[in-house]
């Protein structure tokens, strides 16, 4: 295989809680916790997972926009996990990164051409004619109409700000854009749109996208391979077919049993998996497997080992104890036999069909 | 729902406008439907629709001026809304009839306990003491999904989750027993596995007290999930209305059509874009007179530029207000190639 874009291993990003009348550190959330994945070039790899799981905080450390407590991050087979910003600058151009809130994310005293010109201003010497031919380019390719050039972003719908945030990500030509959350405040009528826009510039210019979202029917719409975390790791990471017919983390399972369904018949058929509890704190996570609070199957083990991250099949990670031969013989080890009825929950393709 | 169910909520030919220095604007133009005992009937439709202002105005919660609620009448237990006294209609909403607004963070009084907030109505509404009132919304509150019930009353919201909070609002929409629930948007910004506990819970409360609920989302995956009939929302008009299997398998109004293939479809090889459909919902500035679809809609031909299409019956329960449904029209229309849904 190609080198890969991107190469993130042991990443960790821990921020310290300050607490008591001298603001000394008593404790730390563990807001990543071990995550490891590549991006290879043109491909657009799914983060998915609920609130709070560690994906914005992912999303800042691959573009070096935090600090790591631990782990390694390459881009272009260049390490920039302990590079100071001074040095980050000029790699900065290859990655971008658009934000989930475009009221949020855009100087709202800026017109639309200064926001998309300001990172051809930062990191070129272009003439003041060919920043506004590049600009007007940028505008055409994102399908905003050249008029609204010297307007403000207040008076643009939501829709026109994000392509707005868009453009400026690819001022630069990067090779890999990270997505936060891009079309979740938008209307399903208006993703389609931009989820659209963001496969033809893809198409036309070989990005690369880490698309970050809470909402799995986009996700594996738009999304080669899919990662799926869960207090600040990847619990599972396959290719999307493989995902959606095969989920293989119990914590997918439930995530795919309550996605967005638009067909009533295929929903009244589905079993909702049923999740106990909220999602424990990234401050004080659990004991051995970081899901077995909540896990429908979760047994004896689980609660005092921590379930490994393995290749199960080709190009399938997962880390449970569900999936692991070595911890399934243990006496502690008993697997609560689940039936899982509807579609996409098929435990395991007949054998003859298996690497088909 | 099995024929003969009683009509809890009957709306007829509702209007709305907002009339504002800046002129007219005609945000729920001619709406009728009914909502039976027991059933969830859907309201879906882009943002700009009219949902929201629909809601607001079966609530009676639109400030006048600048709103006008006309026509009518909304009958309601043999009443009829518009034409309620404001002080019976306060005690009509938040009692008999529970709703649950979009805005999640403004609509729970930071500085008040949850419990309180529950209690309040349950005295109000119902007239019970402060004791019997406190048991009775830990009752509520462990009917919702809230663990610990007892334990919360004395929170305040910012101590909880967000998905607690929308909770605590449908306990609060509950507390008086409604007939009829009106909810806009109550989970678009919560996690899918949190909508769909509470797609669930909701599933279970229309079952085991005979709540009927009219639930208003824009998204047509949450509707398929949870609505026994749905009506289509464009241009402040009932554009489509069907039973929810029958507006999935067979939508008839281009809107439907465009609406439902927007939305990224369940274990389909992935070999298709999304199909988009250009442009927004119109914002009127007069009562609609010609069909408020047709500058976005690929069928459209001479007659929609002229008129206004009514509802036509296409099946049982199920019309559409567009001309390509119009049996005497037949002859008129242009032969339509087959679309690709
Ligand atoms: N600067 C910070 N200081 C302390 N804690 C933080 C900081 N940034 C994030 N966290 C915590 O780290 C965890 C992960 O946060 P993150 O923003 O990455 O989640 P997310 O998956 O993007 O969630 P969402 O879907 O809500 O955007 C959360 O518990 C969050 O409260
Ligand atoms: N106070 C108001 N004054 C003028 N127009 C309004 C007002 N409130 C809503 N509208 C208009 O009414 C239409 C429907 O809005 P709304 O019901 O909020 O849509 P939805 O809930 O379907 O997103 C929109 O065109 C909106 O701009
Ligand atoms: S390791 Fe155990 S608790 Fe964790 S996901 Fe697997 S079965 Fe559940
Ligand atoms: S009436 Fe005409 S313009 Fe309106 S939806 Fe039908 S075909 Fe399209
Ligand atoms: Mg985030
Ligand atoms: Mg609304």
């Amino acid at each position: 295989m190609a080198e890969p874009l991107v190469s993130v291993r042991g990443l960790k990003v821990h921020f310290p809680i300050h607490g008591g009348l001298l603001r000394r550190r008593v404790g730390v959330v563990k807001a990543v916790d071990g995550v490891s994945f590549d991006v290879q070039p043109g491909e657009t790899l799914g983060l998915v997972g609920e609130s709070g799981c560690g994906k914005s905080t992912t999303a800042h450390a691959v573009l070096r926009l935090l600090d790591l407590t631990e782990g390694s991050i390459r881009i272009e087979g260049t390490e920039i996990g302990r590079m100071p910003q001074a040095a980050l600058r000029p790699l900065r151009p290859r990655m971008q990164m658009v934000f989930g809130d475009p009221r949020a994310s855009l100087d709202p005293r800026m017109t639309v051409e200064a926001i998309i010109r300001e990172p051809l201003d930062e990191q070129t010497r272009l003439a003041a004619r060919e920043k506004r031919e590049r600009v007007a380019e940028l505008m055409d390719a994102v399908g905003l109409p050249r008029g609204i050039g010297p307007r403000l972003p207040q008076a643009l719908s939501d829709e026109q700000r994000q392509r707005i945030g868009i453009a400026r990500a690819l001022a630069l030509g990067p090779g890999l854009v990270v997505c936060d959350e891009p079309v979740a405040a938008l209307d399903r009528s208006v993703q389609a749109r931009v989820a659209n826009l963001l496969e033809d510039l893809q198409a036309k210019r070989g990005l690369a996208y880490l698309f970050i979202s809470r909402d799995l029917s986009m996700v594996r719409h738009i999304a080669s391979r899919v990662a799926v975390m869960h207090l600040g790791r990847i619990v599972e990471l396959q290719g999307r077919e493989r995902l959606d017919a095969d989920p293989l983390h119990p914590y997918t399972r439930a995530l795919l049993s309550a996605a967005s369904e638009p067909d009533p018949v295929a929903a009244r058929a589905r079993q909702r998996i049923a999740l106990r509890g909220d999602a424990p704190s990234p401050a004080d996570p659990p004991r051995g497997c970081n899901f077995c609070t909540r896990c429908p199957e979760a047994m004896p083990v689980c609660r005092e080992i921590d379930p490994a991250t393995r290749e199960v099949a080709p190009g399938r990670w997962v880390a449970c104890h569900l999936h692991d031969p070595a911890i399934l013989v243990r006496p502690d080890a008993r697997p609560t036999v689940v039936i899982l009825k509807g579609p996409g929950f098929n435990p395991a393709p007949p054998s003859h069909l298996q690497g088909a | 729902m099995p024929e003969g169910t009683p009509n809890v909520l009957e709306v007829r030919n509702l209007r709305t406008v907002f009339r504002t220095r800046a002129g007219s604007f005609h945000a729920v133009n001619d709406v009728s439907f009914t909502l039976k005992a027991g059933e969830i009937l859907g309201v879906v439709g882009e943002s700009g629709s009219g949902k929201s202002v629909l809601a607001m105005s079966l609530l009676g919660l639109l400030p006048s001026p600048p709103a006008e609620v006309s026509g009518g009448p909304v009958l309601f237990e043999g009443q009829d809304l518009l034409r309620l006294d404001p002080e019976a209609l306060r005690s009509m909403r938040g009692g008999r009839i529970g709703f649950v607004v979009q805005d999640r963070m403004t609509a729970l009084n930071p500085v008040l306990t949850l419990g309180f907030q529950i209690v309040e109505p349950l005295r109000l509404h119902l007239g019970l003491t402060r004791r019997q009132a406190r048991a009775r919304a830990a009752e509520l509150m462990a009917q919702v999904g809230i663990p610990d019930a007892h334990r919360r009353l004395d929170d305040y919201p910012h101590q909880v989750s967000g998905d607690l909070r929308q909770r605590v609002l449908f306990a609060i929409a509950l507390a008086c027993d409604p007939t009829v629930l009106i909810a806009d948007e109550p989970t678009a910004a919560l996690d899918v596995t949190i909508q769909a506990e509470i797609h669930d819970l909701m599933q279970e409360l229309r079952q085991t007290l005979g709540i009927a609920v009219l639930w208003i989302t824009q998204d047509p995956g949450v509707v398929a999930g949870l609505a026994d009939r749905v009506i289509v929302m464009h241009g402040g008009q009932v554009v489509e209305h069907a039973p929810v299997d029958a507006l999935f398998a067979d939508p008839r109004h281009p809107y439907t059509q465009a609406l439902l293939a927007s939305v990224p479809k369940a274990r389909v090889e992935r070999v298709r874009r999304l199909a988009v459909m250009e442009g927004q919902p119109p914002v009127l500035r007069t009562p609609p007179d010609v069909c408020t679809f047709r500058d976005r809609c690929p069928h459209a031909y001479d007659v929609c530029h002229r008129l206004n299409p009514q509802r036509y019956p296409v099946g049982e329960g199920h019309d559409a207000a567009c001309f390509l449904s119009d049996p005497g029209l037949a002859p008129q229309r242009p032969q339509l190639e087959v679309v690709d849904g």
